[in-house]
């Protein structure tokens, strides 16, 4: 049986279009990294550094002044830095997810995005890694979240959460950055090999490691791939899981809660994912690459994001359920009257001050998201576009819902405060956008975006037909076994 | 250069299709060769039987050192947080209760047990595959043919090292021959 018969038998088209070629795939996604960088490439780079240059001026500022400068203050001691904090980490999960889980699955549209959305998890992880480190307040004592005793000889406490968050970023980083080297090995190969000045060839050539397509080495290779998903699936699952413990293991009413895990999880595969639509969307017409990224492709991320929208739905109306069922008032009082703005205890009659985050949330994480019941909405670019936008602004405020709306008003009613941003948190919050972007868009430029080898391999005809070969063996090979798209 | 002799170093035979390169590799090896290879752009299914090779045992160095990240962990936890002595003259741990919990609580611990190993079982993985790879490599022969820039963009190549034991210029060449490559060359290496 060939290879691709089964997804003949099924009836089901070739992801790419038939008759691409594997020079062409080489000369698309290389020719990004070769040719001169397009107008709005430029524009997006400037922009992103100035944007960063803002991070540094707010990151400054804030380690003259301290704390103060953000509108952290009792009762709400974590505010837009955790809030950005989960969001950041959150969105690095779908690279994750795309890159492992989808491989494990056998999910082969992933090799159009699953370099990007690497890249993207990343870099993300990196923004993330900034604001718990930052709102230490003093970050260079920062050292002592190591397992290194401090100087009256006391190590870290390992059964904090707040431990196992270290832990779980930082080899969440790593192992991301590993996995991501390792698929690239294969293409800076690819570059090297067409590099035509010196200086390219070495480059390329010391990142490919000597790479030279031998079969004795892919064999290894694959098998090392697979290991890679195989932990980094279960890893991407800790590592949320792991956030979420920082407030479920609390015994604050709306922290307090088992769903967490898989809530976090879930929230944060559904925020990467729209991010990675979002930017696969821009790229894909910057660099031109619809042949590469099909609406097909786009199609399926459509279906899966509307998967993760009901599940997101489903945990936020668990958690409803729940803080009704449980009877305890505290609870209730954050779901109903922090949240949802019910009730009269506000001594001015108000709503809950902050009800629009909790509708903003449920808005464009539940709602919206079901426009993607209709095919024509999935093929569309500018509705996902704008869905998937919309979705990343949904996911943030779910985050902020989580951690604000608990804690501004709980036990207490004579320690109840509001939380209020100040200019600086706003800043340093947009300031991470140009860092993100600037890595990300020196991604882009100089280092294939799509996984040129994982790619070829997915065109029609790209494995043997060894059964057909065998009982042909003693004919000669001159088209005697058809090979479609060559 | 005047004192350099060139040697030959490998036969480098090319394919354009996977079918091709497979029917080639079959002949290969059933000419009973060792040190040969195919050059793919891609890693390419069904390669393994069609070369005869056995599986892969990366998993194992994996599975080691991930199990050794798993038991760091546990040590170096229950060493800093659980007990009180010097061992080694590394500095003494010191019984920490935080909550009423018992200072070595085990279900706590689960977590960074779980991250420890899964940091080492990748790092493991890593150098494992290239230590088994043998890359990073400076340079190659094959590097030498200017054909073989292809091998990472859309041909297929097998190549045949000198140092085979049976390797030889004639019979070698009318091996390859026979499986109908697009493209054949014997490949020179500058020896001083």
């Amino acid at each position: 049986m060939s290879y691709d018969a089964p997804i003949e038998e099924l009836g089901e088209t070739h992801l790419l279009p038939e008759g691409t070629t594997r020079n062409e795939i080489t000369e698309t996604i290389a020719g990004v990294t070769e040719n001169p960088a397009p107008r709005g490439w430029w524009l997006l780079f400037l922009l992103s550094v100035s944007v960063l240059g803002v991070m540094g001026a707010a990151l400054a500022y804030l380690f003259i002044q301290g704390v103060g400068v953000w509108g952290n203050n009792a009762p709400v001691y974590w505010a837009w830095d955790i809030t950005n904090f989960v969001w950041w980490i959150g969105i690095g999960h779908a690279g994750t997810l795309i890159s492992a889980i989808l491989f494990l699955f056998r999910q082969k549209w992933r090799t159009s995005i699953n370099r990007f959305a690497e890249a993207m998890t990343v870099f993300a992880v990196l923004c993330a890694g900034l604001f718990p480190a930052i709102h230490t307040g003093r970050p260079w004592f920062d050292y002592y979240l190591f397992p290194i005793p401090n100087q009256m000889d006391m190590w870290p406490n390992f059964k904090s959460p707040l431990m196992w968050d270290v832990f779980a970023v930082s080899t969440y980083l790593t192992i991301s950055v590993i996995f991501w080297y390792v698929g690239l090995i294969p293409d800076f190969a690819t570059l090297r090999d067409r590099s035509k000045n010196l200086t390219r060839k070495r480059v390329y050539g010391f990142f490919a490691l000597g790479w030279r397509g031998a079969h004795r080495h892919w064999q290894h290779y694959e098998r090392a791939y697979l290991i890679f998903a195989g932990i980094s699936t279960p890893l991407v699952l800790s590592v949320h899981s792991v956030v979420s413990f920082d407030f479920a293991t609390s015994v604050v009413p709306g922290w307090h809660t088992t769903i967490f895990p898989p809530y976090f999880v879930a929230g944060a595969v559904f925020s990467g994912f729209a991010l990675v639509m979002t930017l696969m969307l821009i790229c894909r017409s910057i660099f031109k690459l619809h042949n590469i990224v099909t609406i097909k492709h786009l199609d399926l991320m459509n279906k899966f994001m509307l998967g993760v929208a009901l599940l997101v739905g489903y945990a936020y109306a668990m958690e409803f359920f729940i803080a009704w069922y449980s009877s305890n008032p505290y609870e209730q009082w954050v779901f109903f009257h922090n949240r949802l703005g019910w009730g009269q205890l506000d001594s001015k009659g108000n709503w809950g001050p902050l009800w629009w985050a909790y509708y903003a949330m449920v808005f464009c994480n539940v709602i919206v998201p079901q426009i993607f019941w209709f095919k024509r909405a999935r093929t569309s670019v500018p509705i996902m576009l704008i869905a998937s936008v919309l979705i990343n602004i949904g996911m943030w405020f779910e985050r902020f819902v989580i951690i604000v709306t608990s804690t501004y008003q709980d036990f207490l009613p004579s320690s109840w405060g509001m939380f209020h941003p100040t200019l600086i948190d706003i800043l340093t919050y947009l300031g991470t956008f140009g860092l993100f972007f600037t890595l990300f868009l020196l991604f882009v430029r100089w280092i294939p975006m799509i996984a040129i080898a994982e790619v070829k391999g997915n065109l029609p005809g790209a494995h043997p037909d060894l059964h057909a070969l065998e009982a042909h063996d003693e004919e000669p090979d001159t088209g005697a076994v058809p090979v479609p798209a060559e | 250069m005047a004192n350099q002799t060139k040697t030959p170093a490998l036969y480098l035979a090319e394919y354009d299709t996977p079918n091709a390169i497979a029917q080639a590799a079959m002949k290969v090896r059933d000419a009973g060769y060792q040190k040969w290879d195919c050059h793919t752009p891609y890693a390419m299914h069904g390669m393994d039987e069609a070369m005869g090779l056995k599986p892969t045992r990366i998993g194992i160095i994996s599975f080691i050192f991930g199990m050794l990240g798993v038991a760091t962990a546990v040590f170096m936890m229950q060493y800093t947080n659980a007990f009180s002595f010097n061992l080694l003259n590394i500095g003494s741990g010191y019984p920490l209760v935080v909550g009423g919990k018992p200072p070595g609580a085990f279900p706590s611990m689960v977590p960074i047990m779980f991250e420890l190993g899964i940091l080492l079982c990748g790092f493991a993985t890593l150098f494992g595959l290239l230590h088994i790879i043998k890359l990073p490599m400076h340079n190659h022969p094959i590097f030498e043919s200017d054909r073989f820039e292809a091998a990472s963009d859309d041909k297929y190549f097998i190549s045949i090292e000198a140092g085979d034991q049976k390797f030889d210029l004639d019979r070698t060449k009318a091996l390859l021959e026979a499986t109908n490559p697009t493209y054949l060359e014997l490949v020179e290496e500058e020896v001083q």
